[in-house]
């Protein structure tokens, strides 16, 4: 039984607004909450597969070339070691986001330093390790490698429908009352998760079990099995828990592939894990960017230009690009626009998807920028963007869906005190300690993704939903829990759900923000249709079940679901796929961001103080989860702005800090207080249950907010982040 | 990892023998397992030495502490006469690494932890450090933690840690027990080596040399200071520290001590800023030649240019808050 719903038209039932058992929204506990705390959620590594042995990749020491010999004769002589694993299925580059295909593989064409080249699959990890550290490769190298974006002979190009030159931008720049025109810098990152990549292969006969750690297996299973040459039937994927993504597990990467090819070839299962440093090297970064803005405004503030021309890079011949002009597209006004993105490729790790792709970087330089002409024009900040929000989207004829940009500009503004604030920048001192104030703007597109997930109604009364989607740390357990206890009338501990396995119906997937809303709405369809079978049974219309704690109805007439049911269980499979809205209404999320900031007057160093975030995403499913999600957002922002940087040596494009020591996310010292606020918001337009993404949007100008503040503390503007003390030192007077 | 024998050690002089047979010592292990399992140290044997009588804090003689060489970096930091007499060391171990990392790190490890130089721990990469002759790849590449002071041609690492840096403004010294039972005190300003043509030479330490305690001498009056400057607020090694130990007669500076780290292959004194000094009334022009002196020789590498100007900067301010008259240390 199915029940399919594209989302061509608006939804504004607001249906489980009217659901009696009222879990939905509230800050329900995860139900994988204490397996997590006391270790007994199974993660990728941590599986007891019987005859196991483990499998680690060997790297590639050159930055551009081909592999002229592997001495694997050298390695095998030890008994304990049983292959090493030179097929030309190996990948050489991670799978993209959503490529559901294999990426580039046969690993004799070198086109990064540290490439996976080679497995080597021993007795224990330690033994596969040290023979992999080991293992002597050969090579001809290459002498054309290019590894600086901003060097005179690298080779870009200019993805075609991501540039838009409309009206004349140069001249509005000329004829305006005010103008910022500066270039910004962002460095790349890495998604740093706490768990690295691993898998684990099986195989009974021509079938494969993999076990790992991946964010959407609807798409890894296709990209799996491409890589492999087999069917997808042949394969059976579990992600039960993954311990972070963001962005680095949405595609396939090197162990899976790996570990499935040596299992097959030695005839037992097989582990294969990345060590950190393999984590920064062999999975996606998110590029560096060069961002060009250009903004022109008249006396009243209001914008008549706008520019963000951007260069990011790749390797060569990968499609995707930084998608750094996403959210300036659509966020402020302005006729005359040029957005552009320009990609140079590079012999450097693969760049992928991390967080928020797009606007994270994008919306920390726009909202940099947009502070700059706040000032030139001697306007509020908060006010200069009030001014800006149009009305119709600035580059096509749509309007928006639900917009809760406003609200919580003024919402964050009142929160934070932003009317006690410094007003002249360099002017607040505590002791050694400079104070300063900033705000920012944060957008993110909302997407709706394809989703499926079955749910079934037990004769007892309790309720099963499954779906191939995961859980990555982000609360789905809960929240799909939460919609289907609602809908059916349940208590929590009544319904069990099942994530992460490629058996159950394909769901969206853990990435983009999509995956509460387009997984949610999968079950709020399966669930509405079971509402449809119980009525048919009890003679009545849906719409008037009145459904709560297992029974139908209240009082003497209450009747239990389980009496109801007589033995029967119904099942649903709700569809969601996405329509017209998306196409016809500029669908996205919103919020503020304000930051107060410490900047030490003799060394620079900035730590922040405080920090409030006000969010419209439509409907929240689980206040608790949401609000983490947020936090997790700004706390990346504050390290965006701070301290996380991908250095790359400039001699061979390998990346210098590749471990947790030297790559600088923020710690708890680094974080004070942050206070998030959600704001009630519907979007009849982002889905069935009016719901749209959160995941993304605490990072999307976050950065911003702080290096506004350090500014406000200092008068000094840094645009090439992160703001590390030797940038704020140059600029800091004498003590 | 490469397979390594292991063995414990039941006695110092079983320790020592066993060393002197090309062994390591593994006490805390937070540096030494991780150098091992990216093979950048690939010992045949450790010797396990946690099982020494080494683990106590005692009064000397003089007045002055011995710390036994297995007392944790917690202990220390939080050991009340240590606390009281020695506050810029506490100061200096809490400053460093993490809560768990310091139950674990020992004193006499401490003072053995090596470089956190980025090409010495990626052993695709040539560094004289790890690999004698084969070439440094950090001096035109990325050096943001590298050193400006002291520096020699085959290396610019620096020493990473921030205890040392106390006591060697402390004038500690460091107790060591030779394969033959033989006991020497050396001074912790004199036990880390600059690179010169043998960076792989992190200390003076010689084959079978046990470390047993660092002694402090006798507490000394004075203003105790260490500040730390580092790249976020926790959990990072110090891009330029300072620890200094000023006493004031009046408006005269009576005594200095002043020790940095983060600068240089070990941490760093110079007698001549210290000389400076000594005798003089405080003043902004006073401090000014202070970091004049100090930094006289310095030389940056690129990306830890900055460090030269931040160095002065932090000196002088730690001078200005050690010579306030009147303040509580």
């Amino acid at each position: 039984m199915n029940a399919h719903r594209k989302m061509d038209k608006p939804d504004s039932r607001n249906r489980l607004d009217d659901m009696r058992q009222g879990l939905v929204g509230t800050a329900m506990d995860r139900p994988d909450g204490p397996l997590k705390v006391s270790g007994q959620a199974t993660y990728a590594h941590e599986w007891d597969v019987p005859d196991m042995v483990h499998g680690v990749l060997a790297r590639a020491t050159i930055s551009k070339g081909r592999v002229t010999d592997v001495a694997r004769d050298e390695i095998l002589a030890d008994d304990a070691i049983h292959a090493v694993i030179t097929d030309d299925r190996l990948l050489r580059r991670p799978a993209q986001g959503g490529a559901n295909e294999a990426p580039p593989q046969g690993s004799k064409q070198v086109d990064y330093f540290g490439q996976p080249i080679a497995l080597v699959v021993a007795d224990t990890f330690e033994q596969a390790r040290h023979a992999a550290n080991n293992l002597k490769i050969s090579y001809e190298a290459e002498g054309n490698a290019a590894f600086d974006p901003e060097a005179a002979g690298t080779e870009t190009d200019k993805p075609e429908d991501d540039q838009l030159d409309q009206g004349d931008l140069d001249q509005a720049m000329r004829d305006a009352a005010f103008t910022v025109d500066q270039v910004y810098r962002t460095p790349g990152h890495n998604s740093a998760a706490m768990e690295p990549h691993c898998a684990i292969a099986s195989w009974e006969g021509d079938k494969l079990t993999l076990r790992g750690s991946y964010q959407m297996l609807n798409f890894n299973i296709n990209e799996l099995a491409d890589a492999l040459h087999i069917s997808p039937d042949n394969i059976r994927m579990l992600s039960p828990y993954v311990g972070g993504g963001f962005g680095s597990k949405l595609g396939l990467s090197a162990e899976a592939v790996a570990a499935a090819i040596a299992a097959k070839e030695i005839g037992r299962p097989v582990c294969v894990t990345l060590s950190r440093q393999q984590v920064f090297e062999t999975t996606v970064r998110r590029s560096e960017t060069r961002q060009h803005v250009r903004l022109s405004c008249g006396e009243d503030g209001v914008l008549t230009g706008l520019g963000h021309e951007c260069l990011v890079s790749n390797l060569p011949g990968e499609e995707f690009y930084e998608p750094v002009t996403q959210a300036t597209h659509f966020l402020y006004g302005g006729k005359n626009r040029r957005l552009g993105i320009e990609v140079a490729r590079l012999n450097r790790t693969c760049g992928g998807s991390v967080r928020a792709p797009g606007e994270a970087v994008g919306m920390q330089v726009l909202e940099n920028a947009m502070d700059e002409l706040a000032e030139a024009a001697g306007i509020d900040p908060v006010e200069l963007r009030k001014r800006n929000i149009p009305e119709q989207h600035p580059e096509k004829d749509i309007p928006y869906s639900s917009r809760r940009f406003t609200e919580a500009l003024d919402e964050g503004a009142k929160r934070f005190g932003w009317d006690q604030r410094n007003r002249k920048p360099g002017a607040t001192r505590e002791g050694d300690w400079l104070i300063g104030h900033g705000m920012a703007g944060a957008a993110r597109i909302n997407v709706l993704s394809e989703a499926k997930a079955k749910v079934t109604l037990l004769a007892d009364g309790s309720a099963v939903v499954e779906t191939d989607m995961t859980d990555i740390g982000t609360g789905t357990y809960a929240i799909l829990t939460q919609i289907a206890c609602d809908m059916l009338g349940l208590p929590a501990d009544k319904v069990e759900t099942k994530l992460g396995d490629t058996d159950y119906p394909a769901g969206p997937g853990s990435g983009g923000s999509w995956g509460a809303s387009s997984s949610g709405s999968a079950v709020f369809l399966a669930c509405e249709e079971i509402r449809r079978k119980l009525a048919d049974k009890l003679g009545s219309d849906e719409s008037d079940l009145d459904l709560a704690d297992g029974k139908v109805g209240t009082g003497d007439s209450a009747q239990s679901l389980a009496d109801i049911l007589d033995g029967e269980e119904i099942s649903a499979i709700g569809h969601i796929e996405p329509g017209k809205t998306l196409e016809d209404w500029q669908q996205a999320t919103y919020g503020s961001y304000f930051a107060e900031v410490a900047v030490n007057a003799v060394t620079g160093e900035t730590r922040v103080k405080r920090m409030l975030g006000v969010f419209g995403a439509g409907r929240i499913l689980n206040e608790k989860t949401a609000t983490s999600q947020c936090y997790g957002g700004m706390i990346w922002g504050i390290g965006s702005a701070l301290t996380e940087e991908l250095a790359f040596d400039s001699r061979d494009g390998h990346i210098v800090n590749h471990d947790l020591a030297e790559y600088h996310i923020p710690v708890n010292l680094d974080v004070p207080q942050i206070e998030v606020v959600l704001l009630k918001e519907r979007d009849e337009f982002a889905s069935p249950i009016q719901a749209k993404g959160i995941g993304e949007l605490g990072i999307c100008g976050a950065a911003a907010a702080v290096t506004n503040a350090i500014y406000n503390a200092t008068g000094i503007r840094v645009r090439d982040y992160p703001a590390t003390l030797d940038k704020v030192l140059a600029g800091l007077p004498d003590e | 990892m490469k397979p390594f024998e292991y063995a414990k050690a039941t006695a110092r002089a079983d320790a020592t023998a066993q060393a002197a047979n090309d062994a390591t010592f593994i006490a805390g292990g937070t540096n030494l397992l991780d150098l091992m399992k990216l093979e950048v140290m690939a010992p045949d044997k450790l010797v396990d030495i946690n099982r020494l009588d080494l683990s106590e804090i005692s009064e000397t003689d003089d007045g002055g502490l011995r710390i036994g060489a297995l007392v944790t970096n917690s202990d220390c930091a939080a050991d009340k006469r240590i606390r009281d007499d020695y506050p810029v060391l506490s100061r200096a171990i809490l400053a460093g690494a993490s809560g768990q990392l310091r139950n674990k790190a020992t004193t006499g490890g401490n003072l053995c932890q090596r470089t956190r130089c980025y090409y010495f721990y990626d052993t695709a990469m040539p560094c004289n450090k790890r690999e004698p002759g084969s070439g440094c790849q950090a001096m035109e590449g990325f050096n943001r933690i590298h050193a400006i002071l002291g520096a020699s041609d085959a290396c610019i690492a620096t020493y990473p840690g921030d205890m040392a840096v106390a006591m060697t403004a402390l004038d500690a010294e460091v107790e060591i027990e030779d394969k033959t039972g033989d006991i020497r005190h050396v001074p912790v300003q004199e036990f880390h080596l600059l690179p010169g043509d043998h960076p792989e030479k992190d200390n003076i330490l010689e084959s079978g040399d046990l470390i047993t305690a660092v002694i402090l001498p006798p507490p000394v009056d004075g203003k105790q200071i260490y500040q730390k400057v580092r790249d976020r607020a926790s959990y990072a090694f110090a891009l330029c520290s300072v620890a200094a130990i000023v006493k004031m007669d009046g408006d005269t500076i009576d005594g200095v001590a002043l020790a940095f780290g983060g600068l240089a292959h070990k941490p760093w004194r110079d007698e001549a800023v210290e000389e400076l000094l000594v005798g003089q009334q405080p003043s902004a022009e006073l401090f000014g030649k202070a970091a004049d002196q100090l930094l006289a020789e310095a030389q940056g590498y690129g990306s830890n240019d900055f460090k030269i100007p931040l160095t002065r900067r932090v000196l002088i301010s730690v001078l200005k808050e050690a010579t306030q008259t009147g303040a509580a240390s």
